[in-house]
């Protein structure tokens, strides 16, 4: 059964009339993979995945969860969903096990079966020996970790993971991506993710879209993307004082060379086989190599190629950002 | 490939979960208890013991009452009547003065207040304050679930969205309960005195005037909250309304002593219905008709309002 099980067409949401916080936006997710909406801060993620987990009413278009419109059919969605909010949403004055118990509410199972599923799942997120204790008391990974289990408690079939390591230190990160490939296999789900993290995005998911000020930029499978930009960057010196940018241009493969100061950056449609051919033939014709790298296109360049701005510069100079994210959110919590 | 979720989430199992949450994180803070109880302790401490009304009616309250040695009297007003003028002693006459006025204390304060102590006139008006005041509060955690994300989750589950408001509206009732209940008992301890016609039966009646306050008044309240986004707005406008909410009804003093303007303002307040109702049931005699009355003003505030405000609310989650 690969079929599709998220679909969005032309999904919009405008808020207080004149804020487009997501723009006409359509995609659609097949059976368990890791879907991945990538874009910085503000860019309509959240709103979206709150749209898709029918929090919020969409303006225009229409989108569906395992056939189920999330407008029409809400109920049925919420059903078989699970959702990982940003936040830590869970109750700070009541234990891990009592909130998992109280999920459990939320979607009615009985209390026999959601017994046995929370300590089933407090030891599939390693949390076993915390459940008694108070979730005031808890770190930033053993909170996320409460969550996920708490979003897994109705056994959903599609499961919702907005920002998952929002906030998270590096090793806490990778613990968490651990998990959710592992919980993803386990019960055999369909991931919908958001992150502004590339290193998420790239490792995590099986396919991304690039969204930014609500508009799906490009989508596909990470490895195409980068791919699609034209290949890797091999960068090359040589001792001896010579202009060797035609011997490179004969090279089989070889796209653009360009002479920076003595170096060489030449565009290749795949690093590893062509740049032994360089050697080879800079030798052939007597000149010695001193130095060469290879590079492999990020999703940064992606995003880059795209946006014309850098997704890491943008998280740097934040200003506009925040200014654009407030106003969404202050909208968002209208 | 996972079956369906097979299980359907019912009204009143999510809005017993959601309830028991609330009261948990309540229960669990003894502190925050605590300090609901004090404000109302200290008003029942200082103004109900310190406004010792009965006490104003006291011989020593006259001072020196000036009166002459001897008082003349016309023959025609003493018993037989006589002619011409007799004299009486002033010390005679002021003793009967004196008397007169320890006797006429309590009967005003019956007439007044119904009851001769204002401890317990009082008491009972701080049992309506505490109401208020618990039920209009507690609405407001919903900002709090909403900011840290807590309602969006809710909302994403299946759980149907009258539990999400009516435990809001069942958590701020069954405070105002318990609260009620510690007022009533520790006035007892202070002193309060209950009507010879009480018993373990009117406490039912008490629990019901104030679930129907609750009821209403926590529905605006949540509806009014939902829509803000932080805190300060509802606190604001609680503190607001509750000093003039308090003071134009019979929380603290008759109606029947108050301008004709504050009067009106008294008369559509249902606090005074509260209040009365809930001395009706303890501490006067009760009078059945007025009972009635009150009952029929609570039920009828409840009904409107909660439905007004469960009806915004609503359509506030559904948006």
């Amino acid at each position: 059964m690969t079929e599709e099980v998220i679909v969005a067409r032309g999904l919009t949401k405008v808020f207080n009339r004149n804020l487009v916080a997501v723009d006409h936006v359509s995609f659609s997710v097949k059976h368990g993979e890791i879907f991945g909406f990538l874009g910085p801060n503000g860019a309509g993620k959240t709103t979206t995945i709150n749209m898709l987990i029918t929090v919020l009413k969409p303006t225009e278009g229409t989108a569906s969860v395992l056939g189920y419109d999330v407008v029409k059919q809400a109920n049925e969605v919420r059903r078989v969903i699970g959702v990982v909010p940003q936040e830590y949403t869970a109750d700070e004055d009541l234990t891990g096990y009592e909130n998992i118990i109280l999920c459990g509410d939320l979607y009615g199972i009985p209390r026999e079966v959601s017994r046995k599923r929370a300590v089933e799942l407090l030891e599939l997120v390693e949390l076993t020996d915390f459940k008694d204790k108070r979730v005031e008391t808890y770190s930033g990974g053993m909170r996320r970790r409460l969550e996920l289990a708490c979003g897994l408690i109705n056994r959903p079939r599609v499961l919702f993971l907005d920002e998952p390591t929002l906030g998270l230190d590096v090793q806490t990160r990778t613990a968490t991506w651990n998990y959710i490939k592992r919980l993803k296999e386990e019960y055999d789900m369909t991931v919908f993710m958001t992150t502004h993290y590339l290193e998420e995005a790239d490792t995590l998911c099986d396919r991304i879209a690039i969204i930014d000020y609500g508009k799906i930029i490009v989508a596909g499978d990470p490895e195409e993307l980068k791919h699609s930009l034209g290949g890797d960057i091999i960068t090359i010196s040589i001792k001896e004082d010579a202009d060797i940018s035609n011997i490179i241009r004969s090279i089989e493969n070889v796209k653009e060379v360009k002479n920076e100061n003595g170096s060489y950056r030449i565009k290749v449609e795949s690093g590893e086989l062509t740049a032994p051919l360089v050697i080879e033939a800079l030798r052939r014709n007597g000149y010695t190599v001193t130095r060469l790298s290879l590079t492999e296109p990020t999703l940064n360049d992606v995003y880059l190629e795209y946006t014309g701005r850098s997704m890491r510069d943008t998280e740097e100079s934040k200003e506009a950002f925040r200014a654009h994210r407030m106003t969404i959110r202050r909208a968002r919590a209208r | 490939m996972s079956s369906v979720n097979e299980y359907h989430p019912s009204l009143i199992r999510g809005l017993w979960a959601l309830t028991v949450r609330e009261l948990k994180k309540w229960l669990n803070d003894p502190v925050m208890l605590l300090m609901l109880v004090i404000q109302p302790l200290i008003w029942m401490g200082l103004l109900g013991k310190s406004m010792n009304l009965g006490a104003m009616f006291s011989a020593s309250n006259l001072g020196e009452i000036q009166v002459p040695e001897k008082i003349p009297i016309p023959g025609s007003y003493v018993i037989p009547p006589t002619s011409g003028i007799i004299y009486v002693s002033g010390t005679m006459f002021s003793q009967i003065i004196q008397q007169t006025v320890s006797d006429i204390g309590p009967n005003v304060m019956r007439n007044i207040f119904g009851v001769t102590d204002y401890f317990s006139y009082m008491s009972i008006g701080m049992i309506s304050m505490i109401v208020m005041t618990t039920t209009m509060f507690s609405g407001m955690s919903i900002v709090w679930d909403r900011r840290l994300g807590f309602l969006d989750k809710v909302l994403s589950t299946p759980v149907p969205r009258g539990a999400i408001i009516f435990s809001k509206v069942l958590n701020a009732t069954l405070r105002a309960m318990l609260q009620a209940t510690i007022i009533l008992f520790l006035a007892m301890i202070f002193g309060l005195q209950l009507s010879p016609s009480f018993t373990l039966f009117n406490i039912l009646g008490v629990y019901a005037a104030i679930f129907l306050l609750s009821v209403g008044l926590s529905s605006v309240f949540l509806a009014f909250s939902i829509r803000s986004t932080r805190l300060e707005r509802p606190m604001q406008f609680i503190s607001l309304i509750t000093m003039p909410l308090m003071f134009a009804s019979n929380t603290l003093f008759p109606i029947s002593l108050m301008p004709d303007w504050l009067q009106a303002v008294a008369y559509v307040n249902p606090l005074s219905y509260l209040t009365d109702a809930l001395r009706q049931l303890t501490i006067l005699a009760l009078n059945p008709s007025k009972l009635i009355t009150d009952f029929i003003y609570l039920g009828f505030f409840a009904a409107v309002l909660s439905s007004i405000g469960i009806m915004l609310s609503w359509r506030y989650l559904s948006k």
